[in-house]
């Protein structure tokens, strides 16, 4: 039982920190914000949301554990609800979407705005 | 075991703070925090299974918290101050 | 690893013109502050850090940053001078860790003096798990009251030099909209993840003396809660949940606690502060003692904060609404 446990967490874990690696990845590279916030999203919610899962079965029963669900429980809501609060404000203050026609112009990125 | 999701998240962390550094427009900056912050929540959560130190998990909720409150102190500064612009200074 | 994440953050800091960046960097640069202490098993140091480095003061340096111009004034003079004293000062203080023991060394004098004391007795004179927290409070318990008192006159000296009349208030309270009114799912969210907040800030103010936390930290992350509502509801809400005057009162009631526990050791037949007379059991004494300043110091921190944040918003309020 332990070592199916072990087994089990480690796959999570490994696979939480690829999701939150790639998600950096397209943090990084991809051409505009709004495609960023799509990246970053995605390591908090998979990302963590594995690597919290995977410490979770580490941990047994008790303190430890409520603890690691409190956390997973406030990134869960926290920063998805930051992303989007971000990708609103942003779109507001005026940053245009990168869109095909856009690309087809200039491969730079662009920052527009009114 | 615990040792290879730390360095990932280590790289992770860099990656996002030079996101930080670079991000051409503020949206980017802030982005780019609130990642650095909440893989600094993961960080912490896992140093402590490394150091076999419940205690840690506490700053990881604090971290978890204040990430979220000081992102929407940043966002709110910006629907209050609608003249400031988004493009920044050459 | 991060000690070089901290450096690139700082220089990053120093070559940027504009503030508002400036100031979620210096966030960043607590997160690694705070980390790095925690690397060093600096628990307390680590909590303080993240809750007053990362989160009170990123919220205060916005609300001063909407009253100030966002970017840096170019410099006028030659930093030469300026750049030779830190240099000199830098090389002399690198000189003078030349003398001191390695790193961790069972030896060195720090180890020596006081702290095996604490570390040896504490257990059975305090009776707290957390060392820290009882050579914060008891040991040390002078040096925490007179950083309450720095606390509060840092919050009296911005009150007076802040002043918001009662008519600017009156006629700004029909003028200001609520902030963030679109927002809607964010307002929920926080809603929802307020009473979360302020209950766990208080499991930090009375679980300090079993885990790392206590009064400072408790009262930051309370204050944060505050500030998040302020900042999503409006300040004229807020101000009819909490009267600013029952907050300004809360200031002076703090540090009045804390003397006053003080005082009764005194009268009880102590020393001042010596928790030991407060009950039948001296260990007794000295958790009742514990207790009742770290509550102090956690209701004056608290009440410091949201009236710093109150005041500043004000002062924003009047600038914006009032010419």
């Amino acid at each position: 039982m332990d070592i199916l446990l072990d087994i089990l967490s480690w796959i999570l874990l490994i696979s939480g920190s690829f999701f939150t690696f790639t998600g950096a990845v397209g943090l990084f590279r991809f051409p505009d914000f709004f495609s960023r916030t799509h990246a970053a999203s995605v390591t908090d919610t998979l990302g963590a949301g594995l690597i919290l899962i995977g410490l979770m079965l580490q941990a047994g029963w008790g303190l430890v554990l409520a603890k690691l669900l409190l956390i997973l429980v406030f990134s869960l809501l926290a920063s998805t609800t930051a992303c989007h609060a971000m990708a609103k404000a942003a779109l507001k203050s005026g940053l245009k979407p990168l869109t095909y026609s856009d690309q087809e112009n200039s491969a730079e990125e662009t920052t527009s705005k009114h | 075991m615990f040792v290879i999701p730390a360095i990932i998240l280590l790289v992770v962390m860099a990656i996002a703070l030079a996101r930080a550094f670079k991000g051409p427009t503020l949206y980017d900056r802030i982005l780019a925090v609130n990642t650095f912050g909440t893989k600094t929540v993961l960080l912490i959560a896992i140093i402590d299974f490394l150091a076999g130190r419940p205690a840690f998990l506490d700053i990881a909720i604090v971290y978890a918290l204040i990430n979220f409150i000081s992102v929407i102190g940043i966002l709110r500064f910006f629907e209050f101050s609608s003249k400031t612009t988004i493009e920044e200074e050459p | 690893m991060l000690l070089s994440f901290l450096a690139l953050t700082a220089i990053a800091i120093t070559r940027m013109g504009d503030l508002f960046a400036v100031v979620m960097l210096s966030g960043i640069y607590s997160l690694l502050s705070a980390s790095l202490f925690l690397d060093l098993d600096a628990v307390d140091v680590a909590f303080t850090e993240a809750s007053v480095g990362a989160g009170i003061s990123t919220l205060l340096f916005l609300a001063t940053l909407k009253l100030v111009p966002r970017y840096e004034k170019k410099s006028r003079y030659k930093p030469a001078l300026a750049l030779g004293v830190v240099i000199v000062t830098g090389a002399l203080l690198i000189y003078g860790t030349l003398d001191m023991p390695h790193f961790g060394d069972a030896d060195a004098p720090v180890h020596q003096h006081v702290a095996p004391r604490y570390l040896n007795d504490s257990i059975n004179e305090v009776g707290l798990p957390n060392v820290v927290t009882s050579v914060l409070a008891s040991y040390r318990g002078y040096d925490t009251l007179g950083e309450v008192v720095v606390v509060f006159a840092a919050g009296i000296g911005v009150m007076s030099l802040l002043m918001v009349s009662q008519r600017t208030k009156a006629r700004a309270l029909t003028k200001v909209p609520a902030d963030m009114q679109h927002q809607i799912i964010l307002r929920i969210v926080a809603k929802m993840m307020l009473p979360l907040i302020l209950i766990f800030a208080l499991y930090v103010q009375f679980h300090g003396d079993y885990g790392p936390g206590g009064g400072f930290q408790a009262g930051v992350i309370f204050a944060a809660g505050i500030i998040l509502y302020t900042m999503l509801f409006g300040l004229s809400l807020t101000q009819s949940v909490i009267k600013p005057v029952f907050v300004e009162m809360l200031t002076a009631f703090g540090v009045l606690l804390y003397s006053g526990v003080g005082i009764v050791c005194m009268i009880l037949g102590g020393n001042y502060l010596d928790y030991d007379v407060l009950s039948h059991d001296p260990v007794h004494g000295q958790h009742l003692g514990i207790l009742l300043i770290e509550l102090g110091v956690g209701i004056t921190v608290a009440a410091v904060m949201i009236t710093l944040f109150f005041k500043f918003t004000w002062r924003t309020v009047k600038h914006k609404y009032n010419q």
